[in-house]
């Protein structure tokens, strides 16, 4: 490992003025699951780690009706996905947070971090996307509030200057009619990197569309809404030949490289699967 | 590098010691404790060799900051067994044959233990996601499964 020092900020006016004095190789350190070992095999250069799972904010999952869903940044995903509203009225959240990684990594592993990390491929992403998702940011000039969707850059880059960090992350409180969901393609069962992401999030009223949303991962440079996809459903009522179009969208949509986990045309063809799948979910969870 | 001074129950002893500000704590463990029982296998939060219960929740102890441990408890395969006797698992482990070259066995030992704190009664499926952060090249698994599986029943009626 190289040299660096650790600090355990408990408010997050600390956690700021760590961050701001550790300079450009100060870290902000949630679950570690993703920054240790990048920290080790020295992909990032770290001379400061800034501890924040001791900052109240950044712990906890809470609900209401009224104000929505906040999602303390360096929550454990266990946390997330077994917290009793997320399951109840955020599904595609769960479907995504309970597979990444195993047992021991949602044991530390969080959606800020997962955020943070802004990997093409991050699982709980697209599911953010697709539910917009809103990520309140900390640091030296104040608070403010990023959607999710405009918070990535490129691969392993973000919004976040020099001293921010993300506090939580706040989704609207959840409307009958409306529905989300979220999927992945890998090769096998369970701790992989998706070839594909998507997720999926529908509003219908009398049967037809209000409102869609559908973010793909691992097939750009980062994460991607397809607003084609909205443009197709919205006002429109669900058949078959509506959502094989919004698949078609999808799989245009796409952009991807060809890498060991899968090739340009099987991912433009993922895309459209998972599109198709997910909305199904998605418009049978908003009639439900 | 300096030092810095940790204080931790593990297995249920304080313990008061030194380490590198820079040591995971996988690497505190087995450097500065002398506890060799949790293995470095990837060394990047994969293999799950090095699982050990950090506040009553499983963690792969190659992906936490020494530093972190600071105040939290811990329980490490050492701690499994009581002084006269193997803990169930063990036992159950030992007689499905669930391991042959043993590297992978404290960190599925504490992984299956995890499971069992939180759900005495899982199904296979439940134990197979459960475990699927532990790897083995030996056992192909099922003896892992039926152990765990069997481990549950002895602990059940015994209770």
């Amino acid at each position: 490992m190289q040299s660096l020092t650790y600090q355990r900020a408990t408010s997050i006016g600390e956690a700021v003025s760590l961050l701001q004095n550790g300079g450009d190789t100060a870290r902000v350190l949630a679950g570690g699951t993703d920054l240790i070992v990048q920290a080790r095999e020295r992909k990032r250069d770290v001379s400061l780690l800034v501890d924040v799972k001791h900052i109240p904010e950044l712990i906890g999952v809470s609900y209401s009706p009224d104000t929505g869903l906040v999602i303390g940044a360096a929550t454990p995903l266990y946390q997330v996905y077994g917290n009793k509203d997320v399951k109840e009225h955020y599904p595609s959240i769960v479907e995504a947070s309970s597979v990444i990684g195993g047992t021991a990594i949602q044991g530390r592993a969080s959606l800020g971090g997962n955020l943070c990390n802004s990997s093409p491929a991050g699982d709980s992403l697209t599911a953010m996307m697709a539910i917009n998702a809103i990520a309140h940011i900390a640091g030296p000039q104040g608070e403010r509030d990023v959607p999710v969707e405009d918070f990535f850059t490129g691969p392993g880059r973000n919004v976040l200057e020099a001293g921010e960090f993300v506090v939580n992350i706040h989704i609207a409180p959840h409307q009958s009619g409306t529905g989300g969901a979220w999927q992945r393609f890998i090769p096998r069962n369970e701790m992989d990197i998706a070839v594909v992401n998507c997720g999926t999030y529908l509003a219908l009223e009398n049967g037809s569309v209000t409102n869609a949303r559908v973010a793909l991962g691992a097939v750009a440079a980062t994460p991607i809404m397809v607003p084609a996809i909205s443009e197709i459903l919205i006002g429109q009522a669900l058949n078959d030949e509506i959502i094989d179009m919004a698949a078609d969208a999808a799989s245009e949509a796409a952009t991807p490289i060809e890498d060991m986990r899968g090739s340009v045309k099987q991912r433009k063809h993922l895309a459209g699967v998972l599109t198709k799948r997910t909305l199904a979910i998605a418009a049978e969870r908003a009639q439900s | 590098m300096a030092k810095i001074v940790l204080n931790t129950i593990i297995n249920g002893e304080n313990r008061e010691f030194l380490a590198d500000e820079r040591d995971s704590l996988l690497e505190a463990l087995r450097e500065r404790l002398g506890l060799m029982g949790a293995k470095e296998g990837c060394n990047n939060g994969n293999c799950g060799a090095c699982a050990v219960i950090m506040d009553g929740r499983l963690v792969n102890s190659c992906c936490v900051m020494a530093a972190e441990i600071e105040g939290a408890e811990l329980n490490t395969i050492e701690g499994l067994a009581d002084a006269d006797s193997l803990h169930p698992l063990q036992e159950a482990f030992l007689e499905n044959a669930a391991l042959q070259c043993g590297i992978c066995t404290p960190g599925f030992l504490m992984a299956s233990k995890a499971l069992l704190d939180e759900n005495p009664d899982p199904s296979e499926e439940e134990i197979r996601w459960w475990l699927a952060g532990n790897l083995c090249r030996c056992t192909g698994y099922d003896k892992i499964i039926r152990a765990v599986q069997d481990s549950a029943q002895r602990i059940n009626s015994s209770s």
